[in-house]
């Protein structure tokens, strides 16, 4: 259905897509870390994508490049629907934050920081959203251990709760 | 982080930063809100979520398909089986079976996810109306609301976590009598609706603690990435059941009920008119409804009759494979989803070939509402956080996940 945006992205960008498919009707295109952002951009202003429906990190771990930033695109004026990935190297986990571009994407980020270590450039405010300060590593990582424990945080004492 | 205000007119204030919650008794859902106040005007909010934290997709991880069902009731309790439903749906996609579900099975999804949304909006709307002070609306409501958990209750035996779908169907059939029991709900809870939307439509209190407060413009909901009421009640017309229909809802008569606004009285109106539509689709439905199995008939899927488990090899093979190994899903990457009472629901599979998911993502609704809240609240009174916090409905479990 959203075939027709592959074959823009295709087209307007070249090189930079690495890999397209579009299996289970998700048209999915595999992009350059390099060149996301202008993607980015592109689809919202030029394809009509209004809404960042969902951002989220994985975790390939024997394969390189290790990470995946995984955008879910929705354009209404169209109907259309579309995934856009990216790969990130374990030695630099940097990829350019979308915040600039949809602000929704501010939280997801954060979030995604928090559990991959993935660090987005450019974003206004990486603290961590769901988990405390004090959390040790990075949980959705492969090589979190699933039954891991985190250290015991002192209590505070009462006058500086 | 306290500097003064405006300190060249006479009587200024003093900017004051507050924490609000993790259990503030108006804050259903623990979440911990920083405000900086100037007076009892909102200057900033500074959202803290994440009490609720389990760790939802590394269990998902660690567990196997089928398995996640049970752990998926616990992200939006209050209408659980639209969760298990979405979740079977995008593995099924993943397996490609989605077209051999057996019809019934479907029909049967689609209905009670329309009860869980019925469900779901009578907890938000009793919420709301009683955070405001209006405790008779929560009594009535959430009385509306037992006449389907007597139904859920009926399914499956649990009231809250009903882990009802299985990969390839459901689990159970629905009982004898449920067709009467349903009509029968409806027919009291129309009635219970009416004495509600009297209580509150043209309620003066009512009126002016939501009206032209909590308003979001069309652009900023889009912009967070906002789905469902809190969408429509800005008038964008988006609801996956009519843009993306899935199960049977192309074949049903429903309506979308949009706002004008965005306030808070907007998105108790939308949600109001969406209990009566899905009454509508409800009635629908069950005049359509086949008869016939409410499981796919594949022995990678299905478990076995206990007849057969103790008659026959075959059938205990087949039992012990299923309870010790479960399915297997073939290698790929699908994101499926639905419309959930808070707005669309989608789950990131990623399969790497085994019994386990590889990566279980959930996009939960009311996420991205909860972010944007920070620039709804700002410069609003404080007392305006709790009709706005209520229209927002944010579910802890399915926030912190």
């Amino acid at each position: 259905m959203s075939q027709a945006v592959l074959d823009q992205l295709k087209g307007r960008f070249g090189e930079a897509v690495l890999e397209t498919h579009n299996r289970f009707g998700n048209e999915t295109a595999l992009v350059k870390k390099e060149s996301l952002l202008a993607v980015l951009k592109f689809l919202k202003e030029e394809c009509g994508f209004e809404m960042l429906m969902d951002l989220c990190g994985v975790d390939h771990l024997p394969e390189t490049p290790r990470f995946e930033v995984v955008y879910h695109l929705k354009s209404f004026s169209r109907g259309y629907r579309v995934r856009i990935k990216v790969r990130i190297a374990e030695e630099d986990p940097v990829v350019d934050s979308a915040v600039s571009v949809w602000k929704g994407a501010n939280w997801y980020e954060r979030e995604c920081r928090e559990f991959y270590g993935i660090k987005f450039k450019g974003h206004p405010d990486l603290r961590p959203l769901l988990l405390y300060p004090e959390f040790e590593g990075y949980p959705l990582r492969k090589d979190y251990p699933h039954k891991k424990r985190q250290p015991r945080l002192p209590l505070l004492k009462p006058e500086t709760r | 982080m306290i500097k003064l205000s405006d300190d060249t007119k006479d009587l200024h204030t003093r900017y004051m930063t507050m924490m609000m919650g993790p259990s503030h008794p108006a804050t259903h859902g623990t979440l911990m809100m920083n405000l900086v106040l100037d007076g009892e005007t909102i200057i900033e909010v500074d959202i803290d979520p994440g009490y609720l934290h389990r760790g939802f997709e590394k269990e998902c991880e660690a567990h196997r398909w089928n398995q996640n069902v049970a752990y998926t009731d616990r992200l939006n309790y209050v209408s659980a089986i639209i969760n298990n439903v979405c979740y079977s749906m995008a593995v099924e996609k993943l397996l490609g079976i989605d077209q051999k579900i057996p019809e019934r099975a479907q029909w049967l999804r689609l209905i009670f996810s329309e009860i869980s949304r019925i469900t779901d909006h009578a907890t938000c709307l009793a919420a709301m109306t009683m955070e405001v002070g209006g405790f008779t609306g929560f009594l009535y409501l959430v009385k509306l609301r037992e006449y389907f958990y007597e139904i859920l209750e009926n399914l499956c035996g649990a009231r809250v976590t009903y882990s009802w779908t299985r990969v390839g169907g459901a689990r159970w059939d629905a009982p004898e009598g449920f067709e009467d029991q349903t009509r029968e709900a409806i027919k009291n809870s129309r009635k219970v609706l009416k004495d509600v939307r009297g209580l509150f439509d043209k309620n003066r209190i009512f009126l002016e603690r939501t009206v032209k407060i909590g308003v979001i413009s069309r652009e900023n909901a889009l912009a967070y990435g906002i789905t469902g009421p809190f969408l429509r009640s800005t008038g964008f017309n988006y609801d996956a059941r009519k843009a993306h229909p899935y199960l049977y809802y192309q074949d049903l008569d429903f309506e979308i009920p949009l706002g004008v606004n965005g306030d808070s009285y907007d998105r108790y109106y939308v949600r109001v008119l969406e209990m009566e539509q899905s009454m509508r689709i409800i009635e629908q439905a069950l005049g359509k409804i086949p008869k016939g199995p409410v499981m796919i008939d594949d022995p990678c899927l299905k478990l076995p009759e206990k007849q057969e488990v103790y008659n026959s090899i075959e059938g205990v093979i087949n039992h012990l494979k299923l309870i010790f190994e479960d399915i297997y899903v073939p290698a790929g990457e699908v994101y499926s989803y639905v419309e959930a009472p808070n707005g669309e629901l989608g789950f990131y599979l990623v399969s790497k070939g085994g019994n386990q998911p590889w990566k279980c993502r959930v996009h939960p609704p009311c996420f991205p509402i909860v972010a944007a809240l920070p620039e709804i609240l700002k410069g609003y009174m404080l007392a305006d956080i709790i009709p706005i916090f209520g229209s927002v409905n944010m579910i802890g479990g399915e926030m912190d996940r």
